[in-house]
């Protein structure tokens, strides 16, 4: 068997005019986590979708553990699992019934299925919840649930859509353990996220995703570096004021500072030194700004540094989204 | 691979009883949720009874049943064809629900049969519709329902009752895979099944409509199935009606199992 557990090569995908992937190609090792990165309707959960045979791609080709997704799809879906970007639970059924419905329906016997589904109940915490309806389960424990169905028939490759949105931080914290050890057993996982924190956090490898195609394939550290690992924004109150200071900061620093509106931004790789020559600069000149925050890059100033221009839509969900959207959700 | 893969896992023989045994899981599955929301159960048989209780003491004095047949006797095999119509609705409205919840998709990327989310839905359907069924005459016999030919010919006109139920659980849950969104599948069943059930020979002779109504109500699929259900329990010649009704039956499994199939494929 080859070391490669995903190879992806010009998959293309579209839903009549909406064109969802336009030739994409990556591959991932066995035994990391890749990272898939971009914001709603870039087309990570096309990728997904057609990975884990749920999809046709119309172009290209996808293995999985050298097998052909579409040519091969049952063998792939002897050894995949899925974690789709809505709990895909049944909420009339009890944490362990859907578990051993999972089981069976992966074609585990009987009384494999029953024990797999205790164990994984245990291990994300789930056994006192086990015979309760998930319908009462709160929406962190639902997504547990979602996770624990995604490994019960032990897949060699675990496919995880948005996995953390909706979770508390205690809950997103759990899930990213479970992860890492998925990976110490020689799990391989892909993810899709619209954070950079969590791909950072999580993946060896990120493939930011705009518009239905790779814009960049690298290493955590290498994507950062590219832009700095920290932001500073300045909001200066009114525009006149923001360009003026956007102005000095661009002549006398080696900074390239973003103005938006009242806002500049700069980032660096020193936080500390560029806001402190900054804040200087800026009292010197009477231009001392009406509130400022420094924070990590977001995946969106990622794509600013990527792309040039920011990501669509991405000023409506700059932060977590609260839940997961109730909608079905659209092909693209 | 490497050493690190995870361990082999046991798997049953994948052979020619998969199909059934996956179909069987989820018709469990789907079952489960009539004992912990016994809501969809009640719904399903409160409404059947009150049309009994309407049509029996309400609206029944004005109706002018068969001659020689109470009104009764006439009414009872309609409101069976009719329940199983109403329930049908239920196939599109649980296989939306699945659709949005996104199960669907965990479903197809198991290796499980690729017909056993439809077959396993239209079997728990039909498991609902004994039950709904059994219920419906026992209310029948209740407000004074009477078979008048014997217990054969009643089980019969049951089987057929229940098989009319079946093959519409295809055409719904080709409805509820279509509009994929459990509200949007009530609201569009509706229109499907209003025409068939009213406009039809289920509560009122098709002899009291007007003319040009009277082609339709007499020759689609529940009048049919009614007159058939009627022959059979009240007596007189009974082939040609179970003939049509089984004609009706296999037509409509034969046009909506492969387009719910491919309905199904085509989704999620």
């Amino acid at each position: 068997m080859s070391d490669t557990a995903i190879l992806v090569e010009g998959l293309a995908k579209r839903f009549g005019d909406v064109v969802a992937l336009d030739g994409i190609d990556f591959q991932v090792p066995a035994g990391t986590v890749f990272g898939l990165l971009g914001p709603n309707g870039a087309g990570k959960t096309t990728a997904i979708r057609i990975l884990t045979t749920i999809l046709r791609p119309d172009g290209g080709r996808a293995e999985v553990l050298g097998l052909d997704v579409v040519g091969q799809a049952e063998e792939v879906r002897y050894r995949i699992g899925l974690a789709g970007q809505y709990a895909a639970v049944d909420p009339n059924l009890t944490g362990r019934e859907n578990l051993r419905l999972t089981g069976r329906l992966a074609q585990l016997p009987a009384a494999d299925a029953h024990a797999r589904a205790d164990e994984l109940l245990g291990r994300f915490e789930l056994t006192d919840a086990a015979d309760r309806p998930a319908r009462t389960y709160s929406g962190g424990m639902r997504r547990r649930l979602d996770v624990a169905a995604a490994l019960v028939q032990r897949p060699q490759v675990v496919f995880l859509d948005e996995p953390t949105t909706g979770l508390d931080i205690h809950s997103r914290n759990a899930l990213w353990e479970m992860i890492r050890e998925l990976v110490a057993d020689g799990t391989t996982v892909l993810l899709t996220t619209q954070y950079l924190e969590e791909a950072d956090r999580l993946a060896h490898r990120i493939a930011v995703v705009d518009g239905g195609r790779v814009i960049a394939n690298d290493t955590p550290a290498a994507l950062k570096s590219q832009l700095g690992s920290t932001v500073i924004e300045l909001r200066m109150g009114e525009a006149a004021r923001a360009l003026e200071a956007g102005d000095l900061l661009a002549e006398r620093l080696r900074a390239r500072p973003e103005r938006d509106g009242a806002t500049v931004r700069l980032s660096s790789g020193d936080g500390a030194r560029l806001l402190i020559d900054v804040l200087r600069l800026l009292d010197d000149h009477q231009l001392a700004p009406a509130t400022l925050a420094v924070r990590e890059p977001s995946m969106d100033d990622v794509f600013l540094a990527l792309t040039g221009h920011r990501a669509e839509g991405a000023a409506a969900e700059g932060a977590h989204r609260a839940g997961r959207g109730p909608g079905r959700r659209g092909g693209p | 691979m490497s050493a690190a893969a995870p361990a082999l896992v046991r798997r049953v023989p994948r052979g020619p009883l998969r199909p059934a045994r996956d179909a069987l899981a989820v018709a469990g599955r789907n079952l489960i949720a009539y004992r912990r929301v016994p809501q969809l159960l009640v719904f399903s048989t409160i409404q059947p009874v009150i049309f009994v209780l309407l049509f029996r003491y309400v609206f029944g004095g004005a109706v002018r049943s068969l001659p020689g047949v109470p009104y009764v006797d006439f009414l009872i095999p309609g409101i069976f064809v009719q329940t199983t119509v109403f329930g049908a609705i239920g196939t599109a409205v649980g296989l939306a629900t699945d659709l949005k919840s996104g199960l669907l998709e965990r479903f197809r990327s198991l290796p499980m049969a690729r017909s056993a989310v439809l077959a396993g839905r239209t079997l728990a359907d039909l498991a609902r519709n004994v039950f709904v069924a059994t219920l419906m005459a026992v209310v029948g016999f209740a407000v004074g329902f009477r078979v008048h030919t014997g217990a054969l010919a009643f089980l019969f006109a049951m089987v057929l009752v229940l098989l009319f139920g079946y093959s519409l659980s295809w055409v719904f849950a080709t409805v509820g895979l279509a509009v994929g969104d459990p509200e949007t599948a009530q609201a569009a069943a509706f229109p499907v099944m209003a025409p068939l059930v009213f406009a039809s020979s289920a509560f009122v002779p098709v002899s009291s409509m007007p003319g040009w109504l009277q082609p339709f109500a007499n020759h689609q699929p529940v009048s049919v199935t009614a007159s058939a259900v009627r022959a059979l329990v009240i007596g007189g010649p009974t082939t040609a009606d179970v003939l049509q009704a089984l004609a009706w039956c296999t037509a409509i499994l034969l046009v909506f199992v492969p387009v719910a199939v491919r309905r199904y494929r085509r989704t999620v």
